[in-house]
């Protein structure tokens, strides 16, 4: 078969179209994988990750210092394990807290560290014992109404909105 | 008064009558085009050649406006959502906007100005200059050799073309919004992964613009085999070919997005 140079930009065309089909469903759509980068990696264990997302930020102090890796659900203590994967160059000590956290008001969320005062520093694999969940809007809302209705002359502690 | 009366009422009946009979025609013509395909395939170097007359012709002007358009989103995009405090949404917007809606239509209007009057000005020419009639003296068969390949080489490139412009729309995007504003890298393409569904909002787009090539491609072809045999008659049918091209897709696109996108 002769070859022509149209067959060429024919070839260049169609590889281009595929190749961007492969882009919008590797790097745009959701079937993808996380790529392993450098830093070591964390887990913490939240009730309730609310709309948190793989990749979404890590903050220390509102500076990017990680990213989320993996969402998991333990079935036995249902509870939400997630892995962080935080940068080489930030040392965190092992009491740090985890919480998650909302950018703005309809802002995504992300996973807030507040350092702790331990000598010791976090390492790969280790797990972070003090975690803040999520606010979820419904049981903020209940419980104030708890807090609200129990405030009568035989005021109680109010029960906890779960 | 009556006669005035009477006259409008007859061109308006002609006209539908008129409009009618051509969508009968250009549906034998269609019917005729899927039949005699056989061709087509067994010589693949007929497709190429229409590919590259199709597709590859509009390569430049798919990528620079995809390009263009990502970045318009881009700039409106957080303008908007930056109000909200959401400006990390903007991958989300930017990708689904592009993949679901912008992509396949804007695609198709350019695919539509660009080949489909190219292809009508050709078919038309084709058939003024009796190089059809002369094609079936000789026992070819125009449709099997000229039609056919032309079809397929639209259907073939209108997918593509969208898919490569949504993706040059979403790097306009990023550029915009991460390299130039500086919305978190990370944010944007993990709300837009999470957002942007591979079956639900990537394959429908390429759905999307698969029935809008074979929509804008048959118009084309239909309006140059239908013109006139004349310079002024093939003008007019080129100027057919885009507005109804252009009609069409946004037809087609509300129809087909009724379908795919709302009970969800």
């Amino acid at each position: 078969m002769k070859r022509t140079t149209a067959d060429l930009w024919v070839g260049i065309f169609v590889t281009s179209g595929l190749v961007a089909l492969l882009v919008l469903a590797l790097k745009v759509g959701n079937a993808t994988t996380v790529s392993a980068s450098d830093g070591y990696r964390v887990t913490a264990e939240f009730e309730n990750i609310g709309g948190l997302k793989p990749r979404a930020p890590v903050k220390s102090a509102g500076v990017v210092v990680g990213r989320v890796d993996a969402i998991a659900f333990d079935n036995k203590k249902f509870v939400a394990r997630v892995t962080l994967r935080l940068d080489r160059q930030f040392e965190f000590p092992v009491d740090t807290t985890a919480s998650i956290l909302t950018s703005g008001l309809l802002g995504e969320q992300y996973v807030g560290l507040d350092g702790g005062g331990d000598d010791k520093l976090l390492k790969e694999g280790d797990r972070l014992t003090m975690t803040q969940s999520a606010m979820v809007l419904e049981r903020m809302i209940g419980r104030f109404l708890y807090g609200k209705a129990s405030e009568g002359p035989t005021a109680e502690k109010a029960p906890a909105g779960k | 008064m009556i006669g005035a009366l009477d006259a409008g009422l007859r061109h308006v009946g002609s006209r539908v009558i008129g409009g009618i009979w051509k969508l009968g025609c250009a549906t034998r013509f269609s019917g005729t085009i899927l039949r005699r395909s056989g061709e087509t395939w067994r010589r693949p170097r007929l497709l190429l050649d229409q590919i590259h007359f199709t597709g590859v012709l509009s390569l430049i002007i798919i990528i620079v406006s995809g390009l263009f358009v990502g970045l318009v989103l881009g700039l409106q995009g957080y303008e908007t959502l930056k109000r909200y405090g959401s400006a990390e949404a903007l991958g989300t917007l930017v990708a689904l906007s592009l993949v679901r809606e912008l992509g396949p239509v804007v695609a198709a209007l350019l695919f539509a100005s660009r080949a489909g009057s190219a292809i009508t000005a050709r078919v038309g020419i084709m058939k003024s200059t009796e190089q059809l009639s002369a094609m079936e003296m000789m026992a070819v068969d125009p449709f099997a050799r000229v039609l056919a390949p032309v079809f397929w080489g639209g259907a073939i490139s209108m997918p593509l073309l969208a898919a490569i412009f949504s993706a040059f729309g979403v790097f306009g995007g990023y550029l915009i919004g991460v390299v130039l504003i500086g919305v978190d890298a990370g944010a944007f393409w993990s709300q837009m992964q999470g957002n942007v569904d591979f079956r639900d909002d990537v394959v429908n787009g390429l759905i999307k613009s698969a029935v809008f090539g074979v929509a804008v491609t048959l118009i084309a072809l239909f309006e140059g085999y239908d013109a006139p045999p004349t310079a002024e008659g093939v003008s007019y049918a080129v100027t057919r070919t885009v507005v109804t091209s252009a009609l069409a897709i946004l037809a087609l696109d509300f129809v087909l997005t009724a379908f795919m996108f709302t009970g969800v």
